[in-house]
Formats: C-alpha cells, sequence, structure tokens
C-alpha cells in the first residue's frame, strides 16, 4: 500500500482526471444540447443534432454519477459539506439533468410539433444549467463558502442559494458554460455537414472567444479582487485526517503562490487559451477530429489552472478559515483510497476502451437520410 | 439538536425518491435477461420474428429505462445534499460500492445500451448479442453493489470506529463485499425484478392473445416469460431474503416485528398466520399459529431459538446504558485526545456507542437523561409492528399467487394450449401490477424494518441528516413529487401508446397497427 500523503495526492490527481473526464464527456453532449435550438432550424436538422450523441449521451453521463461516487469515497466531507451546502444549486443540477434521459429517448417517440419543441428546450435546460452552476460553485470556492463545523464535525452552512450568484461567481459560470458549449459546437462541427456544420462552427467562433475573454478576465479580477487562503500552520501529509487541527489565514494573492513556486503549472492557463485557438483554426481547415482534441485540451487547461490555483484547498471556509477542507483533512482511510485506487486503475482503462470502441463503431457524419431511414429507432 | 420534522421530512424525501426509482429498476433488472434470451434465439435460429420480439420489447424497455436513468441520479447525490453527517460518517465505507458500481457496471450499461439501440445495422448479429449481454452483465452488477452498499447499512461489517476523525473506517473491504446480507439481498432483488420483467412480457403478450393479433409473436413471447418468470418466481421465495435473517441483529429486530414475535418462543418457533398486533402492551389480540413454520424458515433449524420483542428490548437497554459511557468518552477524547482515562473507558464501551447515540434525540447532554428518556429511546429500537407485520404479508401473498400464476402459465405453455385459456390469459393480464406492489413493499419491509438506524447499531437516522431548513425541505420534496409525477404520466402515456400498438411500431411491415413514417 502506498503511503498516505501520496495517496492523498494522487486522489487529488483522480478527481481532478474524473472532472476532466466529465467535463470532456459529458460537456460535448450538454453543448450539444445547448445548441440544438439554434443550430437545428427544422424537426430534421434537430434529429441529427440528438442523433450525434444519440448512442452516447447516456455512457458520459456516467462520469458525472462516477465523479460523484468517487468525491463520495474519496473525499467524504467534501461530499457531505459541498453538496449540503450548496443544497438548492446542487437540486438545480439535478432537476435540470432530469431533463435529459426522457428528452433524448421520448422526444422523437411523438410527432407532435409541440411535443418535440418542448423537449427541445428541456434538452437546452439540460445542457446549459449544470455548466453554468458548476462554475458558480467553483467562483464560489475562490472566494471561501460559509460553512463551520461543531466538535462532532457536523456541518453547518450559513448562506443562501442567492448569495452564490455573486459577480465572480457568475462571471466563472460564464467560463464554464462557454466552455462547455464551445466543446460541443466543435463536436457538432465532427458529426455533422452543411448548413448545421456551418452553423456550429460559427457558434464554435463565438464561444470560444467568450470562454477565452471571461476566463482572462476571472484571472484578472482573481489576481486583483479576491484573497486567497493559506496554511499557516505546519502540514503533516500523513497525519489522520481532521480539518479543526490546522490554522489558515487569507491573503491578497495567495491563490496564485502556486503558480509562483511551480512555474510549470502556468502552462495550463496557456492549454485553455491555445486549445481554443488551435480548436477553431483545426475545426475551419476540416480537421475536426484534432480540433475535438484540442478543444479537449483547453477544458484540461481551465479545469486545471483553477485546480492548480486552489491547491491544497479544496473547499476554503469563509466563516471559520480553519475547518476549510484541503487534500490533506477531508480524505477517506488510507484503506480505501487505496482500493478505489486499484479500482479506478482496473476499470478506468477498460472504460475508456469500449467506449471508444462504442464511438468507432457508431462513427461518420450523421445526415438527414440516416434519420428518415431509421425514423422509428432514431432519437 | 436536530428537529423531528427536518428528520421526518428527510426521510420522507429520500423514501419518496427511492420508490420511484424502483419503479423503474426492478423492470430493467429482469427485461434485459429477456432481451438476452430472446436475441440468443434470434442468433441461433436466425428467425426475424425473435429479432423484432428484441427490438420491440426493447423499445419499451428503453422508455422505462430512461426514467430509471433519471430518478437514479438523484440517489447518487441525495447522501450529500440530504444525509450529511451519514456520508461523514460512514463515507469512508459507503462511498466505495457506490463509486465502484460506476465504474465497473454502470458504465458498461449505460455505454452498451446506445449501441443496443443504434447499433443493430453497424454490428455483426454476434457482436450485437455480445452488446446486449454486456449490457446485461452491467446492469446486474449494478444492483450488485448497491446492495452491497444497502447490505452494510443492515449488518455493518468491516469497520471500526476512530475518534479521531470521528468517523467509521473501513478495516477490511472484502468482508463488506462478502457481507452475507448483502449477498442475501441481491439474489432476493435480482430475482424479484427478473420476475417483474417475466409479468411485464406475460401480460402485454396475453393481451395481444386476447385480442388475436400478433398471434405468432406474443406466443413466443408468452413462452419466454412463463419459463424465466417461473424460474425467477421460485428464486425470489427459496433464495428469498429469510437466508439472510439469521445474520445481524438488525435482522433479527426486523424479523421480531414483522413476525409480530413479542415473547422469545421455544425452538422452533410458531409462524403467525394472521394476528392482530397490540403495540402498547406488546401482545397480540388475537393470532392463528402455524407450529415450527417460524423456527424452520428463520433459524433453518430445530433447535435454534429466535429472539423476540421483549428479548430484544431488554438486550438494547443495556447497550444504551452502556453506550452512554461510551458517548462521554467521546466527548472527553474530542476535547483532548490525550485523555488516557476517557480513552479507557472509550475502548470498554465504543460498541455500544450507536446505542448511546440514540438518545440525542432527546437531550443534547446527557446530564438531562431520566430513566423516562431511556426508556423511550428502548422502544424506540424495535420499529412499529403492524405495518411491519402486514407489510410483509401483503409481500408474500403477492410472491405466491405469482408462483401460481407463472405455474399455470409454464405447465399451459408445455401443452401449447394457453392460447386458448381466456382466463390464464386474463388473469396474467390483470396481474401486471403485483410485482410493482411486491416490490415497493419489500424495500418498505427492508428499510423501514431498520429503524430507528441509518446503519444498524452505528448510526441513528435522527443524527444522519443535513442541517437544512424544513422550508427547504418542504421546497424539495414538493419538487421530486411534483417532477417525478408529471415524468411518470408522460411514461405511462408513452408506455400504454407503444404497448398497444404493438410491434407494428417498429415500422418493419410485418404486424398489425404498422406505423406510418
Amino acid at each position: 500500500m502506498l503511503d498516505y500523503e501520496s495517496l492523498k495526492l494522487i486522489w487529488w490527481l483522480l478527481v481532478g482526471v474524473l472532472l476532466v473526464g466529465f467535463a470532456i464527456m459529458d460537456g460535448h453532449d450538454m453543448g450539444v444540447g445547448t445548441l440544438l435550438p439554434f443550430v437545428g432550424k427544422d424537426d430534421t436538422e434537430r434529429r441529427v443534432v440528438i442523433n450525434t450523441v444519440g448512442p452516447h449521451w447516456d455512457g458520459n453521463q456516467v462520469w458525472f454519477i462516477t465523479g460523484g461516487g468517487a468525491i463520495f469515497a474519496a473525499w467524504p466531507l467534501v461530499y457531505a459539506t459541498a453538496f449540503s451546502g450548496f443544497y438548492w444549486a446542487m437540486l438545480a443540477v439535478l432537476w435540470a439533468l432530469f431533463f435529459r434521459p426522457v428528452g433524448f429517448d421520448y422526444r422523437s417517440k411523438i410527432s407532435k410539433p409541440t411535443w418535440r419543441k418542448t423537449w427541445d428546450w428541456g434538452l437546452f435546460v439540460g445542457g446549459a444549467v449544470p455548466p453554468l452552476i458548476f462554475g458558480v460553485a467553483f467562483g464560489n470556492l475562490f472566494q471561501g463558502v460559509p460553512f463551520s463545523f461543531d466538535d462532532h464535525l457536523v456541518s453547518t452552512y450559513s448562506g443562501s442559494f442567492w448569495a452564490l450568484l455573486n459577480p465572480f461567481a457568475l462571471l466563472c459560470g460564464v467560463v464554464s458554460t462557454a466552455m462547455i458549449t464551445f466543446h460541443g459546437a466543435i463536436y457538432l462541427v465532427h458529426r455533422t455537414q452543411g448548413e448545421i456544420q456551418w452553423r456550429a462552427l460559427r457558434a464554435a467562433g463565438f464561444f470560444g472567444g467568450l470562454m477565452v475573454l471571461s476566463f482572462v478576465a476571472a484571472g484578472v479580477w482573481l489576481w486583483m479582487g479576491i484573497p486567497g487562503y493559506v496554511i499557516q500552520s505546519a502540514v503533516e501529509g500523513g497525519a489522520l485526517p481532521n480539518p479543526l487541527a490546522k490554522t489558515v489565514v487569507r491573503e491578497a494573492g495567495a491563490w496564485f503562490a502556486n503558480y509562483r513556486i511551480y512555474p510549470a503549472t502556468l502552462l495550463l492557463p496557456a492549454f485553455g487559451i491555445v486549445g481554443v485557438f488551435a480548436a477553431q483554426a483545426l475545426a475551419r481547415s476540416g480537421r475536426s477530429m484534432a480540433a475535438f482534441w484540442a478543444s479537449a485540451l483547453a477544458i484540461v487547461g481551465v479545469i486545471g489552472t483553477a485546480g492548480a490555483a486552489l491547491f491544497p484547498f479544496i473547499m476554503p471556509s469563509s466563516l471559520d478559515p480553519r475547518a476549510s477542507l484541503t487534500v490533506w483533512d477531508s480524505v477517506s482511510s488510507q484503506l480505501t483510497l487505496s482500493i478505489m485506487l486499484w479500482a479506478t486503475l482496473i476499470f478506468m482503462p477498460i472504460i475508456i476502451l469500449y467506449t471508444s470502441w462504442a464511438y468507432r463503431v457508431m462513427g461518420g457524419k450523421v445526415t438527414a437520410a440516416y434519420v428518415r431511414e431509421n425514423s422509428h429507432s432514431a432519437y | 439538536m436536530v428537529s423531528e420534522q427536518l428528520v421526518d421530512l428527510s426521510r420522507l424525501q429520500f423514501a419518496a425518491t427511492a420508490l420511484y426509482h424502483f419503479l423503474f429498476v426492478p423492470l430493467t433488472i429482469g427485461m434485459v435477461w429477456m432481451l438476452v434470451i430472446m436475441e440468443s434465439v434470434y442468433v441461433m435460429t436466425g428467425k426475424p420474428l425473435y429479432k423484432d420480439m428484441t427490438r420491440f420489447w426493447g423499445k419499451l424497455f428503453g422508455i422505462n429505462f430512461a426514467l430509471g436513468v433519471t430518478t437514479g441520479i438523484t440517489l447518487e447525490f441525495q447522501f450529500g445534499t440530504n444525509w450529511a453527517y451519514y456520508s461523514h460518517y460512514v463515507g469512508d465505507i459507503f462511498g466505495a460500492p457506490l463509486a465502484i458500481e460506476g465504474l465497473m457496471a454502470f458504465f458498461l450499461e449505460s455505454t452498451m445500451i446506445g449501441l443496443f439501440f443504434f447499433g443493430w445495422d453497424r454490428l455483426s448479429r454476434r457482436q450485437h448479442l455480445l452488446v446486449t449481454v454486456l449490457m446485461a452483465v452491467g446492469t446486474n452488477l449494478s444492483a450488485l453493489w448497491i446492495l452491497i452498499a444497502n447490505g452494510w447499512m443492515q449488518n455493518p461489517v468491516g469497520a471500526e470506529f476512530s475518534y479521531v476523525t470521528m468517523r467509521m473506517e473501513m478495516t477490511d473491504f472484502w468482508a463488506v463485499v462478502f457481507n452475507p446480507d448483502a449477498q442475501a439481498k441481491f439474489v432476493h432483488t435480482v430475482s424479484a425484478g427478473y420476475v417483474t420483467g417475466a409479468m411485464f412480457v406475460l401480460s402485454i403478450s396475453s393481451w395481444y392473445l386476447l385480442r388475436r393479433r400478433d398471434v405468432e409473436f406474443a406466443k413466443r413471447s408468452f413462452g419466454i416469460a412463463a419459463a424465466f418468470g417461473f424460474a425467477s418466481v421460485c428464486s425470489v421465495i427459496v433464495l428469498g431474503d429469510e437466508s439472510g435473517y439469521t445474520v445481524g441483529e438488525a435482522q433479527q429486530t426486523k424479523l421480531a416485528a414483522m413476525e409480530a414475535m413479542w415473547e422469545t418462543e421455544p425452538a422452533p418457533a410458531p409462524f403467525n398466520l394472521i394476528a392482530i398486533p397490540n403495540e402498547a402492551e406488546m401482545k397480540n389480540d388475537f393470532a392463528i399459529e402455524i407450529p415450527w413454520v417460524m423456527g424452520i424458515i428463520g433459524t433453518r433449524s430445530l433447535d435454534k431459538q429466535i429472539p423476540g420483542i421483549k428479548e430484544i428490548k431488554a438486550r438494547n437497554r443495556e447497550r444504551i446504558v452502556s453506550g452512554i459511557e461510551a458517548v462521554t468518552a467521546l466527548d472527553a477524547l474530542r476535547r483532548d485526545q490525550n485523555d488516557a482515562a476517557a480513552r479507557r473507558g472509550f475502548e470498554a464501551h465504543k460498541a455500544d456507542l450507536g446505542f448511546g447515540l440514540l438518545l440525542k434525540k432527546y437531550v443534547s447532554h446527557f446530564d438531562q437523561l431520566t430513566p423516562e428518556i431511556i426508556e423511550k429511546a428502548v422502544n424506540d429500537t424495535v420499529p412499529r409492528v403492524a405495518p411491519m407485520f402486514w407489510s410483509f404479508r401483503l409481500m408474500v401473498a403477492l410472491g405466491f399467487a405469482m408462483l401460481l400464476l407463472f405455474g399455470l402459465a409454464l405447465w399451459h405453455s408445455v401443452k401449447g394450449d394457453f392460447a386458448d385459456k381466456p382466463w390464464l390469459l386474463r388473469a396474467a393480464l390483470y396481474s401486471l401490477p403485483m410485482p410493482w406492489i411486491a416490490c415497493e413493499v419489500g424495500w418498505f419491509v427492508a428499510e423501514y424494518g431498520r429503524q430507528p438506524w441509518t446503519i444498524y447499531g452505528v448510526l441513528p437516522t435522527h443524527l444522519s441528516v443535513s442541517t437544512l431548513s424544513v422550508e427547504s425541505l418542504y421546497g424539495s420534496l414538493a419538487g421530486f413529487v411534483g417532477f417525478y409525477t408529471v415524468l411518470l404520466v408522460v411514461e405511462m402515456y408513452l408506455m400504454i401508446k407503444f404497448a398497444k400498438q404493438g410491434p407494428g411500431s417498429l415500422g418493419t411491415g410485418r404486424y398489425a397497427n404498422e406505423a406510418h413514417a
């Protein structure tokens, strides 16, 4: 068994990998959902758009489910504190996601236009709301979240849902929604042709630009106006987790400390920006597969940028800074982390293998002819 | 202190969302194997009828599956949103099977289901069959890991409390996986799902036969459902939850409550066929007993005793008294981890810590304790008898009714004359709701029977909730119930529409009620 400290670090990376996996995989079909009412002008076009992700959205959504399970298993205190604190935000995500399975599966089973249009907007909500809220949640992590623990580690959250919607957090929401929509647009360029492809390309132009602008703006705002958190007491990485055993202070510029100490991490924000431009250029020149990977790289960059800035914090507490949750003190036991590491190492490659197979089997452009020929079985 | 209203609402929300979810899950678990059987026959014989069967029943399966996924998302996150202290306290053990379920099972199931629906023209016959089989394996593995998690709530093995981290921590992963409670539950629950799948196909096929349309299609479907259903219903009954009753105190308590067994009877104990339980006086006002049966079912022996409710409560009273010591010592240790006297006291009583925590429902500081409060906590340790007693009997009665139905269906299916037996077809049609009622009631027996604990003997339900406002709970409960009800209506509408239209909805040109493009 690996030593506790290394396991804690590995799990920080693994949660990051799962989050990035979620954003790349579920992200592209959410982006497609967001764009659906705009890039598909009539019913056939919309069915083409939906069927680009038809066989895959369900598998992709498991990244979200597994991400939730992994946070439960590896960071139980984060799972407990974050999801109960962000109660209404979490419910909004869940309720938005409700529209997806039924939207995909039920939409084309009845041909009434109002029925289909209703589900189209349902898929829009299911695609646009979750990334918006995840972005808002990240924005709040940087500012600290008002929660505290009692002696028995019962957490109490003292904020409100509306307080989450502050300007900086909303800006982060724009970054994340633009990123996911951009990614979906690039995916559509890859899987469609003609008019729809052209509209997707335009959407990629707009959302890519918005993503870079808002990402840079959020960085500047963070630099100028949002003090970070610093652990003042000595950190013992291998110690049994107890989030109340440390002292934490707020300090201007602290969210940039890791970038000063490890300059290589500056590559992450660079990926976030270069990935977007590369994806746009590749998509325009017809190399849409490569464009998809460039866009995925941008996602790695943006999420990595946030993670590297926050490290070792996961969820700082603005109410009682010493109760802040960090990678050192909100984790599971050494045994559980170790078992979960093995489970991930064994199953993740298998998952990637059969997911790739599924995309290969269903690959190629989705066309209006395909939808017509399969009108009884396609979405 | 946590308000009782908050606890009740949190429980109600969990119950509502889990029961909704469980309307869809058993059908998925069962139908998926029926699809494997139908497609296997197709691959072996090459007859297009079996391909159409796979596709048509698959279509209905898909309508059901969509809501299974929708309602399932909630459950992965609701522990965090509404049961925060539970999540912290046992996440070290409970989170692992949930995460492994995602990695090992749900990914597989969800990826393959896409290929199942859209891959017919892109995969060879054998490849497509492989996809269907993997989808079935994924579905069932998913049930396995969820029930490992649930089994641990009933019988928390392989874990220990740590006062430093203030939570339960895993000590033996394989003990959690091979928890006999979990294994018994797995067999019982998936078999119940198989029965549900079989009943679904049997009933709808019977309806086609009664209307004399798509006869060949319906006959083949009926035959497969009859055989699969009969085997499954035998498995539910014979390998039922009973095998789990000898392990763990939670099951003993449940057993005593659902049998309305107040006294410890000399072995082998009699079975109360019918009784009128009197909670206040702890006796049955009236009972029809069948000698020996309970002892044999419950212990698989003639000489092992089954403890009655009074004995269980007496044992729990001692554990609560000892638990007071454990909680007091824990409080001292949380203030100063080097307090040697407190550590000794804690080590001596820590097995009863959970029982001490039961008192936190009534007092936040133990200097306010009175004998009446302790008595209240003792009474809490056994769930209310009447709801347990009657729901268990309803479940069992439905099980035997289905055994009879599938027995007759199989008998006439072997004889080949079921299509000319309108009484049998009608019975099959009207029996459609039975497995769903049995599944929901079974869930109730298992989970209501675990009260007052979320983790038996370890963590009281009362302490498990998130510290949310009661208003938030009213809002979210209304939201869930409203949202789910609308979706359920939509689902039922589509299900009935396509079931009525029948295999003609595939647009192959071979059936009645052909769909027009």
